[in-house]
């Protein structure tokens, strides 16, 4: 009866919260309150886990509050139950534009999605960039300008960029073994 | 870029695990790991497509990540192939969440784990502004789809507006735009 349960709120979830994982917070605090399966403080601990593991944070977070709940089926049955209206809307989606897709209406729309789709990556690095290089709590409190600069974040920066764009070795690696190397740099170097 | 890897149920969900695992962060830090698994070394999606899918994936239910992801797959090998890609793609959260909320109850308190993300979090800045530049050569093609990068980036960076909002704006900014002559200017 609780996978039941687990399958139709993470369903229901899954179906409302539009544009990211983050979106699927409201949603799991009024789990939180509904059902009373976990209280707002694991809630808590949960996002933390979900942003500091691989894989898209709202599946994350579903598989989390899955396991907690019910164990390994419950982690499955709320991820499913998650991803179930996804494929759903994106299938009929898919053959709609398909079917459409040569439709001048349809082309003009996205002629101007594809810089808007550019635009909206660009705003969520930058809300990375404001995380990773700059410390706004910290300026806030002292108000110097020299606080608001996280110097070891900015060289690792400047590194990086040198190394993915003027180095030819480097274009080519595989994302993920710089993503390691930063991970191991940041530990080593107490980031 | 390579000769195209022919796709196969499998070969699918293989590739998608992939991107899965190397995902870190939310459905952006996607973008750079999905340009390099299937569109550098499979050929089974364009820059074109994956923006198209982006932003149908930005204003429809669910995760952005999963959106694509089915997107794609049904793309390769339709139904059966958009399911087994979201199935991949979900699949590494699966074991690697329920192991540490198993064994690690603590596991995002670590000083080591925090410090090891500091470092992601930079990793993933310049890797989402290679991305962009990337992608912005093959959107970006005249004044007024420059308007509208700018005027996304803006509204979504600076005034919180809804994704949702600014995807159904620019698709009906793209349609007055063409029937005005402006495009391609």
């Amino acid at each position: 009866m609780i996978l039941l349960t687990l399958f139709w709120e993470f369903f229901k979830t899954g179906l409302f919260s539009v544009g990211g994982g983050m979106a699927t917070l409201p949603f799991l605090y009024r789990m939180s309150e509904t059902q009373g399966w976990f209280n707002s403080a694991q809630l808590a601990d949960m996002v933390a886990v979900s942003e500091s593991t691989p894989g898209p944070i709202g599946v994350n977070m579903a598989t989390y509050v899955g396991f907690t709940v019910a164990g390994i089926p419950g982690a499955v049955i709320a991820t499913i139950g998650l991803v179930a209206p996804s494929i759903i809307v994106i299938l009929l989606i898919a053959r709609v534009l398909q079917k459409f897709r040569q439709n001048r209406y349809v082309d003009a729309a996205f002629y101007a999605l594809r810089p808007c789709s550019v635009g909206l990556i660009a705003a969520a690095g930058l809300l990375v960039v404001k995380i990773a290089l700059f410390f706004f709590d910290r300026y806030a409190e002292t108000g110097a300008f020299a606080d608001l600069l996280n110097g070891k974040a900015i060289l690792l920066t400047v590194l990086l960029l040198v190394l993915t764009r003027c180095v030819k070795q480097v274009k080519k690696l595989h994302p993920i073994f710089l993503i390691l190397g930063s991970a191991a740099i940041g530990a080593l170097f107490r980031f | 870029m390579s000769e195209a890897v022919k796709p196969t149920l499998p070969g699918v969900f293989l590739a998608f695990a992939k991107v899965g695992a190397m995902t870190f962060g939310g459905g952006y830090a996607m973008i750079p790991i999905l340009e390099r698994e299937l569109i550098d070394k499979r050929g089974w999606a364009t820059n074109e497509e994956l923006m198209d899918y982006y932003a149908v994936g930005q204003c429809t239910p669910g995760v952005i990540a999963v959106n694509t992801a089915t997107f794609i797959g049904n793309k390769l090998l339709g139904t059966i192939g958009g399911i087994i890609a979201t199935l991949g793609m979900v699949f590494p959260s699966l074991v690697i969440i329920t192991v540490i909320a198993g064994i690690l109850t603590n596991f995002a308190d670590i000083p080591a784990v925090q410090s090891a993300f500091a470092g992601i979090r930079v990793c993933v800045c310049v890797l989402i502004f290679n991305s962009v530049v990337k992608l912005f050569k093959s959107a970006v093609i005249d004044k007024a789809t420059f308007a509208i990068f700018l005027a996304v980036l803006v509204c979504s960076f600076f005034f919180k507006v809804s994704p949702v909002i600014l995807v159904l704006c620019s698709a009906a900014a793209g349609i007055i735009l063409t029937n005005l002559g402006v495009r391609g200017k």
